[in-house]
C-alpha cells in the first residue's frame, strides 16, 4: 500500500493505534481458525463512529479492501485480514451508550463484549444469545455472525435481538436502521446486514433488545448407553410441548475429554451424555421438569442428575463448555465442523459420521446442540503426521455432505467465512448465489468490504444502469465480473 | 413466465388486505401455488407455497399439535404468502417474534425470471445472506414469493387470560412497566383503549398456564379474535414506538375519537380512525415515531424520510430491474 495512505489512514486514529509492524500484525493475522492467515498492510484501532467512517472513505476513494474484526474468536475466518488491505479493529469501541430497562433495550459499541451487555443489565434482565466464547467476543462479531448459542432454541439468535444498527457502508456512508423502535418501514435492512460476515458494511453502534432474566433454572445431565438413546429422549421431550432453555449432548469421547479438564464427576465410558435446562416460571419448570426426569428414564438412562445449587449448574455447564479446549488434550490437532440437520434425522447422521470416521482411521468427537440438530463434530488429526490433515479436512468435508443430505445447512452459528465458502455450491444453485451477489451489491457496490468472504467465488456488481467500468480488483486481475 | 414482462404487476393472496392501494397493475394471484410441501411433524418444520390459506396451515399443523406462532386478523381466506409479504402480526408476536424471526427459508421468483432460494429447511442456519427477512415486509416489491419454510411451536395444552383495566393513561403505563420487569413469560401483552377505558390483557400457556396468569390478576375470558381485530378498520395507522410512548400514544387516539390496540411489550399500536382526516395531525403529534397508514390510504401511506432509503432504492434496482413489482408503491416511492 502507498506509504502517503497508510500515513493517512495513520493520521485518523492516530500513530499509537497504526500498526504497520510484523511483530504487531502477527497478533491480527488469523481468527480463532488459526489455518488462515494474512497479512494486512496495517491495523487501525479507531475509537469513535466517525474514525471507522474517515478509515472507509479513504478506502473507498483509494479501492483499498478493508476487513472489520471484532475480538477474533470466530471459527470460520470471517475476520481473516486482506492482503496487504486494511484491517479495522474494533476492541477500543467498547461503551455501554444507553441501557433503558424501560424499554427493554442497550445501545452499545461493537466492541463490548457479549457477557458484558448481560452484566451491564443484569441480575434482572440479561442478553440471552450466549455463543462459548461470550466472555471474548464482541457484540459486533456476533452482529457480523449471527451468533448463536446454547440457549437459541428457546430465545432465538442474535438478529432476534438487533432492533437497530448504526452503520458505515462501503462506500462510506453513514447510515442508521432502525433503533429502540420495531418495524421500521421499508426493507429490513436489519435483518439482512445480521449475519452477513461483514460484507456489506461495519456496525459503528447497536442495539439490542434484552429480556427479564427467568424467575427460575433448573438443569439436569443424564447418561445414557447409546447417542440413540439421548436422541430419543431429545424428541420426546421436545414432542412432548417442552420448550427447554437448552438441549445439549456430549459423546463418549467429549464425556472422557471433558472430564479430564472440568472435574464433574462425569463417568467416563457412558456413551452419551444430556445436558437439559429448563428456564422460566416457576410452575412451568416445576411442572415440566419431573416430566423431563422420566422421559430420561423412560429412555434407558439409569443415572440422572440434578443440580442442586447455583455452583452445581455452573459445573454442569463449565464441563460442556470445556468440550472444544479439553479436546486438545486428547488429539494434537482437530478440525471444528458446525453443521445442521433436521432433528429427527440424527441417529443416521451419528452413525454415518462414525462410519466416515472408521472408513478414514481417525477420531471424530461430537458435542452439539441437540435441541436445534446443530452438530459441533470435533475432527481429530495429528499435524505432525503427514498428510493427515488433508484426509481430516476431506473427512470433514463429507461430514458436512451428510447434513445436506440430510436436508440440513453447512453451518449454523460459525457462519461461512473463508472455510466453509467452498461447500457453498453444494447448498445453493448458481441463481441463489446470484441473488445473494444482488443483496450485497446494494450495500457495498464497490465490494471492498471483506471481500473472499461467504462467496465461492470472488464476484464483481455491474452497474445498474450505466456503462462498463473496469473495476480495479479486475484490472488486477483479483476478481471476475458478476 | 415474469421474463419479458413489461407492465407492472402486484402479487395477490387472499385478497384480504384492503390497504394495498390499487393501481395500474396486473394482478398475479398465488391461488394455485396452494400446496403444502412438507410438515416435518419431528422437526417442527414446513414449507408451504405461498398460495396456502393460513387458516388451512393451522389445521393442519394442529392434527399434530403444532402451530405456526403467527396470529395476524383473518377474515378468511389470508394466505401464508400474503402474511410474509406484509408482515403482518397478531399478539402472539409478543412471545415468539414477528413473521422475520419464524420463516427459516424463502423461494422467490424475480422480475427478470431468476428463481432463486435461501435459507433452508431447519431452524439453526447461517449459510449465505438472509434473503427471506429481507422479502419479509417487502410488500410484493421486490418479487415473487414462491414458497416459504417456517418454524412450528407446540400448540399449548392451556392458556389463561387476565385482564387488568385502567382508566388512566400514566397508571396504565405504570402497570405496564411493572409487568414488563416480572420474569412472567406471557405468549401475549396487550393493551386496548377505547373512549376513556383501558384493558391491558396477558394471556399464559403451558401446563400451569391457570397458575401463572392467576399471580397477575384474576383470571377471565379474553376475545382474542376482537382484540387483534382491533388491528382492522376504516383507517388504521401502525405506530412503530417504544414502550413508554403509550400515555402519548393513547391521547393522541383518544383526541381523535380512535381506537387502539397495542402490543404493550413491544411499543407497537394500531389506531383505528373514523376518516384519514385525522393521519396528518398523529403524525406530527407522535413525531418522531414512524407512523404508517394500513387500512384506508391511497396515497401517503408510508412516512417521509426514512432512513437507509438508498441502500432500499439499491435493493430494488437489483432485485426489480425491470421495475415491474408494484413500482412506485412502497416507502420513499420505491
Amino acid at each position: 500500500m502507498d506509504g502517503r495512505v497508510v500515513e493517512e489512514l495513520s493520521r485518523i486514529v492516530g500513530t499509537e493505534w497504526t500498526y504497520t509492524a510484523e511483530h504487531q500484525l502477527r497478533t491480527y493475522e488469523s481468527d480463532g481458525l488459526l489455518q488462515y492467515r494474512g497479512t494486512p498492510a496495517c491495523a487501525l484501532l479507531p475509537s469513535t463512529a466517525e474514525e471507522v467512517q474517515a478509515i472507509v472513505q479513504v478506502c473507498a476513494r483509494e479501492s483499498i479492501p478493508w476487513v472489520a474484526r471484532g475480538a477474533g474468536s470466530g471459527l470460520s475466518g470471517g475476520a481473516l485480514p486482506v492482503k496487504d488491505g486494511v484491517l479495522i479493529v474494533l476492541t477500543r469501541m467498547k461503551r455501554i451508550l444507553e441501557i433503558d430497562l424501560d424499554n427493554g433495550r442497550v445501545c452499545v459499541e461493537p466492541g463490548v463484549t457479549n457477557a458484558n451487555v448481560s452484566a451491564a443489565v443484569g441480575p434482572a434482565f440479561f442478553y440471552p444469545p450466549d455463543p462459548s466464547s461470550q466472555i471474548v467476543c464482541s457484540i459486533g462479531g456476533n452482529v457480523a455472525e449471527n451468533s448463536g448459542g446454547a440457549h437459541c432454541f428457546k430465545y432465538g439468535f442474535t438478529t432476534n435481538y438487533v432492533t437497530g444498527l448504526e452503520l458505515v457502508l462501503g462506500d462510506g456512508e453513514l447510515v442508521q436502521i432502525g433503533g429502540y423502535e420495531l418495524d421500521s418501514p421499508g426493507y429490513d435492512l436489519l435483518g439482512a446486514f445480521v449475519g452477513s460476515e461483514g460484507t456489506l458494511g461495519v456496525a459503528t453502534k447497536i442495539w439490542l433488545r434484552v429480556v427479564p432474566s427467568p424467575e427460575t433454572v433448573k438443569t439436569l445431565v443424564a447418561f445414557f448407553d447409546s447417542t440413540h438413546a439421548a436422541g430419543e429422549a431429545v424428541s420426546q421431550i421436545v414432542q412432548g410441548g417442552v420448550v427447554p432453555g437448552a438441549i445439549e449432548m456430549m459423546d463418549a469421547r467429549t464425556i472422557e475429554a471433558s472430564e479430564q479438564m472440568a472435574h464433574a464427576g462425569y463417568p467416563v465410558g457412558r456413551a452419551a451424555a444430556l445436558l437439559v435446562e429448563l428456564d422460566g416460571s416457576q410452575h412451568e419448570c416445576d411442572a415440566r421438569f419431573d416430566e423431563v426426569v422420566s422421559i430420561c428414564e423412560g429412555c434407558g438412562s439409569d443415572d440422572v442428575r440434578v443440580a442442586r445449587d447455583e455452583a452445581e449448574r455452573a459445573l454442569f455447564w463449565k464441563t460442556r463448555k470445556a468440550a472444544f479446549p479439553a479436546m486438545g488434550r486428547i488429539s494434537p490437532n482437530y478440525f471444528v465442523q458446525d453443521g445442521v440437520i433436521p432433528r429427527t434425522k440424527l441417529p443416521e447422521v451419528l452413525e454415518r459420521i462414525e462410519q466416515l470416521g472408521e472408513e478414514y482411521g481417525l477420531i471424530v468427537a461430537n458435542v452439539f446442540h441437540a435441541g436445534d440438530g446443530n452438530l459441533h463434530p470435533l475432527v481429530c488429526y495429528d499435524g505432525r503426521v503427514e498428510g493427515e490433515a488433508e484426509r481430516a479436512e476431506e473427512l470433514s468435508g463429507l461430514i458436512l455432505d451428510a447434513c445436506l443430505d440430510a436436508g440440513g445447512s453447512i453451518t449454523g452459528e460459525h457462519g461461512v467465512g473463508v472455510d466453509k465458502k467452498k461447500h457453498m455450491p453444494k447448498m445453493f444453485a448458481e441463481a441463489d448465489l446470484d441473488a445473494f451477489q444482488r443483496l450485497r451489491c446494494a450495500f457495498d457496490p464497490a465490494g471492498l468490504a471483506n471481500p473472499g468472504k461467504v462467496m465461492p467465488t470472488p464476484r464483481l456488481c455491474g452497474e445498474v444502469p450505466g456503462p462498463y467500468r473496469v473495476h480495479p480488483l479486475e484490472a488486477a486481475g483479483l476478481a471476475e465480473r458478476f | 413466465m415474469l421474463k419479458g414482462f413489461q407492465r407492472p404487476v402486484r402479487p395477490v393472496g387472499g385478497g384480504t388486505k384492503r390497504w394495498l392501494p390499487v393501481r395500474e397493475e396486473e394482478p398475479l394471484e398465488t391461488g394455485a401455488l396452494n400446496r403444502i410441501l412438507e410438515h416435518n411433524v419431528g422437526d417442527f418444520t414446513a414449507v408451504l407455497e405461498a398460495g396456502v390459506p393460513f387458516a388451512e396451515a393451522q389445521r393442519t399443523f394442529a392434527e399434530h399439535g403444532q402451530r405456526i406462532a403467527w396470529d395476524p386478523p383473518d377474515p378468511g381466506g389470508a394466505t401464508v404468502g400474503g402474511i410474509v409479504a406484509t408482515a403482518d402480526s397478531g399478539p402472539l408476536r409478543h412471545r415468539y417474534g414477528g413473521v422475520r424471526d419464524l420463516v427459516v427459508g424463502i423461494n422467490v421468483v424475480l422480475s427478470d425470471g431468476t428463481v432463486a432460494k435461501a435459507g433452508g429447511k431447519v431452524i439453526k442456519n447461517v449459510a449465505g445472506y438472509d434473503l427471506a427477512k429481507l422479502f419479509a415486509g417487502s410488500f410484493g416489491t421486490l418479487g415473487l414469493i414462491g414458497s416459504v419454510a417456517v418454524r412450528l411451536h407446540p400448540l399449548p395444552e392451556r392458556t389463561a387470560s387476565v385482564v387488568i383495566e385502567h382508566h388512566n393513561p400514566d397508571q396504565l403505563l405504570e402497570e405496564v412497566l411493572t409487568l414488563s420487569r416480572r420474569p412472567l413469560e406471557a405468549d401475549k401483552f396487550d393493551v386496548t383503549w377505547s373512549g376513556g377505558h383501558g384493558r391491558i390483557l396477558l394471556e399464559f400457556s403451558g401446563a400451569s398456564a391457570v397458575d401463572q396468569a392467576g399471580r397477575v390478576g384474576q383470571v377471565s375470558d379474553v376475545d382474542w379474535g376482537e382484540v387483534r381485530g382491533l388491528q382492522r378498520g376504516a383507517v388504521v395507522v401502525k405506530v412503530s414506538g417504544r414502550p413508554t410512548d403509550l400515555p402519548k400514544v393513547i391521547r393522541a387516539a383518544d383526541d381523535h375519537s380512535g381506537t387502539l390496540v397495542s402490543r404493550a411489550g413491544l411499543g407497537l399500536t394500531w389506531i383505528a380512525l373514523q376518516s384519514a382526516d385525522s393521519v396528518a395531525a398523529i403524525r406530527a403529534e407522535l413525531a418522531p415515531r414512524h407512523c404508517t397508514v394500513l387500512d384506508g390510504a391511497d396515497t401517503g401511506q408510508w412516512p417521509q424520510d426514512v432512513p437507509g432509503h438508498v441502500v432500499m432504492e439499491r435493493l430494488k434496482a437489483r432485485f426489480d430491474p425491470a421495475r415491474i413489482f408494484r413500482p412506485g408503491s412502497f416507502v420513499g416511492g420505491i
